[in-house]
């Protein structure tokens, strides 16, 4: 479970994170929704620390994550970022074969002593997403070569690769085609049932489509959250009303 | 938690190398600085930077390497001038004539970073049977036009890179606006002017450091020269030669031209940065 | 502006032309494999084997291109992947000095404190004595100087990797060096090849400062604390005698042609790839 207790990001002079207090529940699709710019994706670079990369940032408050401040002088970064994977917007292959691009955390995290079990471990992954039998015989071709689509669901694979708790998804399906958007998009039903899924997704439908909790932002600030529901059904403040209602897009 | 302590002492052993290689490069600014200044200081004067080699100046006795700094200054300011009429048309044609992708640009580009690379040791010689064939001496006029040939490349190559990243929409606003040829080249030229500036002082830096080009073309001359077909002393070579004399007086002298050539170069080179400074940030 | 652009174009092959014809007495008489490998220099008597100069000016290279890549690499890396601002601050204005000053003043400092140092504090415990001008102290001088090269080389290159790239590794639970290793540096390979190669022909070509501080003996150098005569050395030591004797005068010119040739190759190699890389960037 993630816990989020009085966030406030600073970049630069810019407050872009205000107050943000909200609980991801685990084994469960989280959306979070919101007008560009709302700091859906800054909350998500937040949670797996991928945002210390920002030039002259500036966090304050605690993200526990199963009981730990991930946010903490003594906060292990890089293994919270193996716990909680990321799937960014574009896909992102790194530059080497399939086969490497999911071995590629695992021997980063000296997961396996012997070759046969990473072997073994990256079909394993492989087939979860479901391009093991449409690559065979190319695993060991250069990941570029697939197609976006493929790509994409290559990057969940080797996320997975690493055993994570949380997946974290920033917009993961708007530059695919709507086929293998739909592909990925059930890919992510599928692994609510062994991870708990946060997703930043601007179209609304999909949000209807998957989420099981919903966190609604706007302007850096969180607005309103809780099951999909009742947010989606019975929304309670009056922004939440206009942005379902489309006013904002 | 064990795999991750592994992670972080490579990490931290990677930054302790990188911090050395940093403190390395450091240590090799000061240490040649610190040379430079500690050993010229010791002759340095007044009389240095401000008389002619009198007599026994190659024995010790009195004269300064005044003929060294005005020879550099003139070969210096004429080859800049030169090489600034010649770049900034070829830095027009390159950006704004053709078209983008064309090959003569790319060849072009390429000849200039190929030349940029060519030792002035080859120029030297080149421009030294150059001369021979047209029965030219060692002279001023050697000089300026091997320094030219060689900053050229420079200039091209800096000017171009500030260029090519020049708006091309701005010139087609400019033209929508009504305004001619000659106005449009007036807004070009004022957009890349700082650009102009650093590949000035670039070439400045290179020219006036160069030694082995001058060596053959320029010559060595204890006056200053009246005509362009006399020879010019430089300060790179009067500092080469002076350091070869077994006179320790004459050494100090090569260490204190030494030092009026780093602080013209360090001058050059503080306020290129100012100028880059104020209009790109991480531009090396 | 077309004639100047053209004009300047073709100087390269003007320069070819030239320094061809000029070198053309000496290669006359013997091939141009017996000048490269032949170790006999005796321009009185009209034998010129360039094989030591050769030697030599690799040596002096190597030597260069072993101490400072490392450096420059590193420091790069630093640079792009760790420095803040503040550090970045104070470390370009470092190398730009390093990159302005100019040759003869990294001569002297090698004369001051690399000789001094090679004959009394290194030398020593190799070899009996030393005067401190050896192929080590135009090796390390020549590193220096192209330190500013490599690092403004290498950090195009690798400003040039996507950051998503990066954020991809980091986000598997990578630090920043196994990003750095594993995917910056793998990724850059050819850049960084394609920069070194340039930094040698720089080095190549160097002049003043390596004569100064070369020992400028004629003979193959057969380790660090061998003096050597680099090609460059060679003309620039002999250009006032050159002129009694056209062969001697040809033997200099092939020595500028041999340096010409090779960074000419060098040169069109390694900024034909920084060319693709950098296309592939924009």
């Amino acid at each position: 479970m993630i816990e989020i207790q009085n966030l406030n990001v600073y970049i630069k002079d810019n407050h872009i994170l205000k107050n943000v207090n909200v609980t991801l529940p685990e084994k469960q699709i989280t959306c979070i929704i919101g007008p560009s710019g709302c700091g859906k994706s800054t909350l998500l670079r937040t949670l797996n620390r991928l945002i210390d990369t920002t030039e002259e940032v500036r966090l304050e408050g605690r993200i526990m994550v199963d009981g730990q401040d991930s946010l903490g002088h003594d906060a292990e970064v890089t293994e919270l970022r193996r716990k909680i994977g990321l799937v960014s917007q574009r896909p992102c292959p790194l530059p080497m074969s399939i086969f490497d691009n999911v071995a590629y955390g695992c021997r980063i995290n000296k997961m396996f002593k012997k070759r046969r079990e990473l072997i073994y471990h990256v079909r394993q992954n492989l087939r979860a997403v479901g391009l093991l039998d449409e690559i065979k015989g190319r695993i060991r071709t250069p990941a570029a070569r697939l197609s976006i689509g493929q790509q994409q669901r290559l990057c969940l694979a080797r996320s997975l690769a690493v055993q994570p708790a949380y997946i974290l998804a920033d917009e993961a399906t708007s530059a695919l085609d709507p086929i293998s958007a739909k592909t990925v998009e059930d890919l992510f039903v599928k692994l609510k049932e062994e991870y708990s899924i946060i997703m930043v997704t601007h179209t609304l439908r999909q949000a209807l489509r998957i989420a099981d909790n919903v966190v609604f932002m706007y302007l850096g600030e969180i607005i309103e959250s809780g099951p999909a529901e009742q947010v989606f059904h019975h929304p309670q403040h009056e922004l939440t009303q206009k942005y379902l209602a489309g006013a904002f897009s | 938690m064990k795999i991750s302590n592994s992670k972080k002492i490579h990490e931290n052993i990677a930054i302790i190398f990188m911090w050395g290689a940093m403190l390395i490069v450091f240590g090799l600014v000061i240490s040649v600085i610190w040379t430079v200044f500690s050993k010229g200081m010791k002759a340095m004067s007044w009389e240095m930077v401000s008389s002619l080699p009198g007599g026994g100046f190659y024995i010790g006795k009195e004269g300064g390497f005044l003929n060294a700094i005005v020879g550099s200054l003139y070969i210096v300011g004429a080859s800049t001038l030169l090489g600034l009429l010649i770049s900034i048309p070829v830095v027009f044609f390159l950006n704004i004539y053709l078209k983008k992708g064309s090959k003569l640009a790319y060849a072009a580009r390429m000849a200039f970073d190929v030349l940029f690379g060519v030792p002035s040791i080859v120029y030297g010689a080149f421009g030294f049977t150059i001369m021979i064939f047209f029965g030219l001496r060692t002279s001023l006029l050697g000089g300026i036009i091997v320094i030219t040939l060689l900053i050229i490349p420079i200039f091209i190559r800096t000017m171009d890179e500030v260029t090519r990243n020049f708006p091309r929409d701005i010139l087609d606003a400019s033209f929508s606006l009504g305004a001619t040829r000659w106005e449009t080249l007036k807004v070009v030229l004022r957009q890349i002017a700082p650009g102009i500036a650093t590949a000035t002082l670039l070439s400045i830096g290179r020219a006036i450091g160069d030694a082995a080009s001058v060596m053959f073309t320029a010559g060595y001359t204890d006056s200053i020269p009246t005509s362009l077909s006399q020879p010019a002393a430089t300060l790179p070579l009067a500092v080469f030669f002076q350091l070869q004399s077994p006179i320790p007086e004459v050494v100090d002298r090569a260490y204190a031209a030494a030092l009026v050539l780093t602080v013209i170069v360090l001058i050059l080179s503080i306020s290129g940065r100012f100028i880059t400074n104020k209009f790109s940030k991480n531009k090396i | 502006m077309l004639v100047l652009t053209l004009f300047s174009v073709l100087f390269v092959a003007v320069m070819f032309v030239g320094l061809y014809l000029k070198s053309a007495p000496v290669l006359e008489g013997k091939s141009v494999w017996t000048l490269l490998t032949a170790s006999e220099w005796r321009p009185m008597k009209g034998e010129f084997g360039f094989f030591p100069f050769i030697t030599g000016t690799l040596w002096a290279t190597m030597v260069a291109i072993l101490l400072a890549l490392p450096v420059s690499l590193l420091t790069a890396i630093y640079l792009t992947e760790y420095a803040k601002p503040v550090v970045k601050k104070f470390v370009f204005p470092a190398l730009d000095i390093l990159a302005g000053l100019p040759s003869v003043i990294y001569g002297v400092w090698g004369v001051l404190v690399i000789v001094p140092w090679i004959s009394q504090r290194v030398a020593p415990h190799f070899v009996e004595f030393s005067t401190g001008y050896t192929v080590m102290a135009a090796g390390i001088v020549l590193g220096v100087m192209v330190i500013p090269l490599l690092v403004s080389l290498f950090i195009e290159i690798f400003s040039s990797v996507p950051k998503e790239l990066r954020e991809a590794s980091l986000s598997l639970g990578a630090t920043r060096w196994q990003t750095t290793r594993r995917v910056v540096l793998r990724q850059t390979l050819p850049g960084i090849m394609a920069s070194t190669v340039l930094a040698i022909s720089r080095a190549m070509g160097e002049t003043i400062a390596v004569l100064m501080v070369c020992g400028c003996v004629i003979g193959v150098p057969h380790g660090l604390l061998d003096a050597c005569y680099p090609l460059p050395a060679l003309i620039a030591n002999n250009y006032g005698e050159m002129l009694s004797m056209p062969l001697y005068e040809s033997a200099l010119m092939f020595a500028a042609l041999i340096l010409f040739v090779v960074v000419l190759i060098f040169n069109l190699l390694s900024r034909m790839v920084l060319y693709r890389i950098e296309k592939k960037n924009a």
